[in-house]
């Protein structure tokens, strides 16, 4: 089944089929990628563009090997060594990049809804790797195929999001992914970073709720998922100390007991060991932070794929 | 364009004047830059131009109590110009300008400055608001008493909030001496800092940091504390809050001389549009897109009903556009880092007719409202009372028409009711007697412009 869409700016319209579609394809690349030479000429002659204006590691390289998996030409920009150190507009930027012949341009952008705007002014695909606290649709699609392929069926079963709710575009993205095929959502974190405005997003199914106390929110989860917790943060006065904010709601061995015996562990990385996640437990049996590496490769290369007309 | 006046009778339309209570079908007759006559049976002097307005309506030229004209300084964003024709063309016959130009009208020299551009290229009446601070810094009072001699009818931070609770209720103080209104805009920065939406359910979805209603009832509330303790006059700008309404409710109930406005588009639209209008198509909106930018923000349904509801009982005093125009470079850029504000002065009495239809006021306390700010700031206008200078409007309530934001006098085409059919229409605006814009001599313009 092909995926009629042009951009991926946000999975919070994806129907499950879509969803599946996309997972689907990317068990497909999952096989490419065990071949020993796993290149494939699919989007040869394609020219990929990542242009990031934050920083990131995994999230870019992950973009520009899926692309170059994929046989494409793939350039990357970064907002320190381009034009936007001298005052030139993301709109021109963009222009820029569409005039140079840009098929697709995969954008990491620090204010939430910049990917819309490059939508707007571009003929070309837009893929968002994450903008602000809004979305980043592709880091939600690896964490369902991974928890997918961990769990297989989806519905019915709980994911607890543990941590800066707030500023995550991760939980953003997750909820909407895991609402829409079945699952429970529960977002979990101290009340200054997990306002009660979350309750009442739209869409979300009746599947979602609000947890402040981390023991009862991780009670049964078949999932856990801890998110970044930023120094910052204490500045902003959201925050009095890291250290409480580890006793709180710190995902170690203890608190992981209460979900259920084969709960599984996620990060989107990167990790602050012994804040939000123990090392006992990134580093344990039910931890699948590295795997989720290793399939968001797999995700990049389904999008792609599937933004090119792949079916 | 002095030109030799003659006298005009409209007649036949249906004249609404709030001031003095007339609603009828009449004549309305004007010599030498004022209102000779209105009513029926009087006698026609020989040789007087005679318009038809049967079937439309004759109000008072409508007064903006709020508008950024923006010169000088920011030329490239409007001129008083392109702002007074945009005024002319929504009907307004008096502008009140806000202060936040550059250099700010912190001083006499500054306040001439706009008078005399006024005088050279305005085509309504504008009046200037000083700053409440020097530089709009918040730090120290300007010279009221210099100023308030010098014309400025009122003063105003506005763009930015009086943040010292202190040196506002020394302005209250020391501005009654001259009797001119102290105007804040309500929001307490320390809760604004970054955001660049309402809070609510939308905003977290968005990501976007969100200002949330508390920080207008903050400041007004704190605004209305030191209005009592020091006395004075006091206006609220652009109230966005359901909230809000109550207080300047219980504080005119206490006898405080408050007055109070409300924008347009605060009494019509809601931060839904922030995450993207789908109907009409010809008015689609993707989401994130920052002509729905705006300060204070667009806020929720529970407010607007509020907001109409104050406005409706005369809580709210007053419409005022806060016609805010920028350039389509400072609007085509990320949402948190795009320039807030609408270009109002063309589409207000179109939006507003709205609340006719709803049912929150009738046409002729529409009228009331968006004339107003005459009261306000105590301007010799808005009224159609014998004597008074000929600020008329000509206008067809029941005419629609679409929305196009190229086509705006105003240098600003940054409106979320571009491509939108809105009804109610702007014929004719007569300002001291001077026709100042007709709908038709435009249409016959344009088909001729269009033609060469």
């Amino acid at each position: 089944m092909p995926l009629h869409r042009k951009h991926l700016l946000d999975i919070d319209d994806f129907s499950r089929d879509e969803i599946t579609t996309v997972l689907d394809t990317a068990e497909s690349m999952s096989e490419i990628l065990a071949r020993p030479i796993s290149r494939v000429p699919t989007l040869r002659g394609k020219t990929i563009v990542n242009v990031f204006y934050e920083a990131s590691t995994r999230t870019r390289v992950s973009f520009e090997l899926a692309g170059k998996y994929l046989s494409a030409d793939v350039i990357n920009i970064t907002a320190s060594g381009s034009s936007t150190q001298k005052g030139e507009s993301l709109v021109d930027t963009m222009r820029t990049i569409q005039a140079l012949g840009a098929d697709m341009v995969v954008m990491r952008h620090h204010e939430s809804g910049a990917p819309y705007l490059a939508a707007a002014e571009l003929d070309c695909s837009v893929i968002n790797a994450g903008d602000g606290w809004h979305a980043h649709p592709t880091q939600a699609l690896l964490d369902l195929f991974t928890v997918r392929k961990e769990l297989g069926e989806l519905e019915g079963k709980k994911l607890v999001i543990v941590g800066d709710i707030l500023h995550s575009r991760v939980a953003r993205s997750n909820i909407w992914g895991f609402t829409r095929m079945g699952m429970r959502v529960v977002l979990c974190g101290p009340a200054t970073l997990l306002p009660s405005t979350f309750q009442n997003l739209p869409d979300a199914n009746g599947l979602l709720s609000l947890e402040l106390d981390a023991d009862a929110a991780i009670e049964g989860a078949d999932v856990v998922m801890a998110l970044r917790i930023q120094k910052e943060r204490m500045q902003a006065g959201l925050l009095p100390d890291l250290r409480e904010y580890a006793a709180l709601y710190g995902v170690n061995r203890a608190r992981l007991e209460k979900a259920s015996p084969t709960a599984i562990v996620m990060h989107p990385g990167p990790m602050n060991q012994g804040i939000e996640i123990s090392p006992e437990v990134a580093y344990g049996s039910s931890s699948l932070i590295e795997k989720q590496v290793a399939n968001g490769l797999a995700i990049r290369m389904s999008i792609f794929y599937l933004l090119a007309g792949g079916r | 364009m002095p030109k030799e006046m003659r006298d005009l009778l409209i007649h036949g339309g249906r004249v609404i004047d709030p001031g003095s209570e007339r609603d009828q079908v009449c004549d309305l007759l004007i010599r030498n830059g004022r209102i000779e006559d209105v009513g029926k049976g009087f006698a026609i002097p020989d040789g007087a131009e005679q318009m038809d307005a049967t079937g439309l309506v004759v109000a008072p030229g409508f007064v903006d109590p709020h508008c950024h004209l923006r010169e000088p300084g920011y030329e490239y964003k409007e001129t008083i110009a392109t702002g007074t024709a945009a005024a002319a063309a929504g009907g307004f016959t008096t502008v009140c300008t806000m202060a936040n130009t550059n250099p700010p009208v912190d001083s006499k020299t500054a306040l001439e400055t706009v008078q005399e551009i006024s005088s050279e290229t305005a085509i309504v009446n504008v009046y200037p608001l000083a700053s409440i601070t020097m530089g709009l810094r918040g730090e120290q009072l300007v010279q009221m008493g210099e100023l308030s001699q010098a014309g400025a009818i009122g003063f105003s931070d506005d763009g930015v909030p009086v943040s010292s609770s202190r040196l506002m209720r020394h302005a209250l103080e020391y501005a009654q001496m001259f009797d001119r209104p102290i105007c804040n805009h309500c929001e307490d920065p320390s809760l604004t800092d970054g955001t660049s939406m309402n809070e609510g359910a939308i905003s977290t979805k968005l990501g976007l940091p969100g200002t949330p209603v508390q920080a207008e009832e903050i400041m007004l509330a704190r605004d209305l504390a030191l209005a009592d303790l020091a006395g004075g006059r006091y206006h609220a700008l652009h109230l966005s809050a359901a909230r809000s309404v109550d207080l300047i409710r219980v504080a005119k109930d206490r006898g405080l001389r408050v007055t109070a406005e409300v924008t347009p588009h605060h009494l019509t639209m809601t931060d839904e549009t922030v995450a993207g209008r789908w109907e009409p198509v010809s008015a689609a909106l993707r989401p994130y897109d920052p002509v729905t930018k705006v300060n204070p923000p667009l806020r929720t349904e529970a407010d607007i009903e509020n907001l109409r509801a104050g406005l409706a009982d005369g809580t709210i005093d007053c419409i005022g556009t806060d016609h805010a125009p920028h350039a389509d470079h400072e609007k085509r850029v990320e949402y948190a880092v795009a320039a807030a504000g609408f270009s109002g002065l063309e589409t207000a009495f179109a939006v507003s007719t709205e609340l006719v239809r709803d049912g929150v006021l009738g046409l002729p306390a529409l009228i009331a409202r968006l004339t107003a700010g005459a009261r306000v700031f105590r301007l010799p206008h808005g009224t159609l009372a014998k004597g008074a200078a000929a600020d008329v409007a000509l206008l067809d309530p029941d005419l629609e028409w679409v929305v196009d934001a190229a086509g705006f006098k105003s240098r600003g085409k940054n409106t979320p009711f571009h491509g939108q059919t809105v009804i109610g229409r702007v014929l004719m605006t007569i300002c001291g007697g001077n026709v100042v814009f007709d709908l038709n001599q435009e249409r016959i313009e344009t088909a001729g412009a269009l033609g060469s």
